[in-house]
């Protein structure tokens, strides 16, 4: 983990709630996809989490969605705007275990830093597949980049009202596979856990004070003791979680 | 050249800052940001007589200027801490620490105190009677003089190092409870804990803290905890450890001329895991600034 000071290139709205906000700065010490930052938020005390979407040598991309009083400061970023960033959080997926047909399972906002897994993936010749889940057509983010990393056959859609692609829950259109990575709200990765056969890799989201290891305050109990969700984690082996 | 050393109760301290425990762990983390042997000392993660998970999550809230933690001693208990922790942290800590204590019966404290007291790395045993998200322990013990007391003359029984009674801002009275643990024998006292707080949730109309209340901290609540100083030294004559917001030089100087002769650095270290070692190094210039020559004699200055 270091401090750097990123500056904004650009913070788009990309739905009525998303925000795809773009960090220019060093990134070298990022070493796994689905690691976070933690962002010094002008007016608020406590760090805010934000999981990485995408990077790249010199850029970062933090695409979340506005459900506070940090993110709606955030919101308001524009480009020049110099923030303190702690990074890089967090164990991030291991690509190691992926298999050569991978499949990547988002619910909502937790689709974002399944983008930055799947280039790697794909870089490492894999035939990866993604499910992506949203409440509405309305709420759907990064289609169009999924669609253009793994092509636009390899991405499958759900909505709850079924306004875009199949209705129901993202679990019911999760193709076959060779491992899976999900990252997204607590019952979409329980009923991941239950109902997908394959091994598989979760990332949970917790509130946390410090985001580095030192303060406890986002501990859970799996089947191997007590884990800090911003250190051991935010990504667990499924068999290790107990729901 | 200014001379930042003190001397708290049995250790000469380089300078006076000692991250607190509970925002420091062992340590680990901040080690591979900076080299930490250039703190005072550190008091490490509460230990008890038995290892524990803590208390469910949400554990955090975020305040004006200030945080809420409702961790409830999550530590892997004294064995493991003794045989694996302290071991491990002699590798990139080499000056003696503080063994942060908490128990629930005055058993547990005495047989935890008594156990940590026998590791060479431990300076100073600093007796938690003040946690505020414990049951039946912890701030039970520091609200109530007869119980301070108690605890604090059970645990002097037992060990031989210097004992620190760290106490909460939530009895009615501290100098009360600063001074039964004098008479109790304590060798110094650390102040403040953590205040009760709570927030609520606007979406969900419920508390964010998922057993309602927490331990408030951070830079809101340093004048309390000046203040607290300030009449805890007019009280007793053993040494404070102040603290409680303090989040720069300025503020060290500060607790220092209310009475405090060491001063423990806490939620800062969460917001800035750096903020011990800027504190440090930006000491010597606010002492010249401020026409400090030794911070040894400025202690209590005020009064």
């Amino acid at each position: 983990m270091e401090r750097r000071v990123f500056s904004v290139i650009d913070n788009v709205r990309l739905n009525e709630t998303v925000f795809d906000l773009r960090l220019a700065g060093d990134t070298s010490g990022i070493t796994a996809p689905g690691q976070f930052v933690d962002l010094d938020v002008d007016g608020l005390y406590l760090r805010r989490p934000i999981s990485i979407c995408d990077y790249d040598e010199g850029s970062i991309r933090l695409v979340y969605k506005v459900v506070g009083k940090g993110t709606v400061i955030m919101s308001a970023f524009g480009p020049g705007k110099k923030i303190d960033l702690l990074l890089p959080l967090g164990n991030g997926f291991d690509r190691n275990k992926s298999g050569d047909r991978p499949v990547l399972i988002g619910g909502g906002v937790g689709v974002p830093p399944l983008l930055a897994l799947a280039k790697d993936l794909m870089s490492k010749g894999k035939d990866v597949k993604v499910a992506l889940g949203f409440n509405s057509k309305s709420d759907i983010i990064l289609y169009r980049d999924f669609c253009e990393v793994v092509g636009e056959k390899n991405v499958f859609v759900s909505t709850v009202d079924g306004s875009f692609g199949k209705k129901g829950f993202v679990t019911a259109i999760v193709p076959d596979g060779s491992f899976c990575y999900a990252c997204g709200p607590l019952p979409m990765l329980k009923s991941i856990s239950e109902k997908i056969k394959m091994r598989a890799e979760l990332s949970l989201e917790s509130r946390m004070g410090c985001g580095f290891g030192a303060c406890m305050g986002c501990s859970i109990m799996t089947k191997e003791g007590a884990k800090r969700v911003c250190k051991e984690g935010p990504v667990f082996d499924k068999e290790v979680l107990i729901w | 050249m200014v001379d930042t050393s003190v001397r708290f109760s049995d250790l000469l301290l380089d300078n006076p800052v000692v991250p607190a425990s509970g925002t420091f762990g062992y340590g680990k983390e901040y080690a591979e940001l900076y080299d930490i042997n250039l703190l005072g000392s550190f008091s490490f993660k509460g230990t008890t007589l038995t290892p524990r998970f803590g208390n469910p999550t949400p554990r955090i809230a975020d305040c004006t200027s200030g945080m809420i933690n409702s961790v409830g001693l999550q530590n892997p208990g004294v064995e493991e801490v003794l045989h694996s922790v302290l071991p491990e942290m002699r590798g990139y800590f080499h000056k003696k620490v503080i063994a942060n204590v908490c128990g629930f019966s005055i058993e547990e404290y005495v047989e935890t105190a008594r156990r940590l007291s026998e590791d060479e790395s431990v300076g100073i045993l600093e007796i938690n009677i003040s946690c505020p998200n414990v049951q039946h322990g912890g701030m039970s013990f520091g609200t109530d003089e007869k119980m301070a007391y108690e605890v604090t003359r059970a645990v002097k029984r037992a060990v031989k190092k210097p004992v620190m009674m760290k106490l909460t801002p939530n009895a009615p009275d501290i100098c009360r409870i600063a001074k039964a643990c004098e008479d109790g024998g304590a060798d110094a006292v650390s102040l403040i804990n953590t205040l009760l707080g709570m927030r609520i949730d606007l979406k969900s109309k419920r508390p964010v803290i998922h057993n309602i209340k927490g331990g408030f901290s951070g830079p809101a609540v340093f004048p309390i905890a000046l203040r607290m100083v300030y009449d805890v030294y007019n009280t007793v004559r053993i040494p404070i450890m102040g603290m409680g917001g303090v989040s720069s030089a300025e503020d060290v100087i500060e607790m220092m001329l209310a009475g405090a002769t060491a001063v423990q650095v806490g939620t800062a270290n969460l917001k800035n895991p750096y903020a011990c070692k800027e504190i440090i190094e930006n000491l010597p210039k606010a002492m010249s600034f401020y026409g400090v020559d030794r911070l040894q004699n400025i202690i209590g200055e005020a009064h």
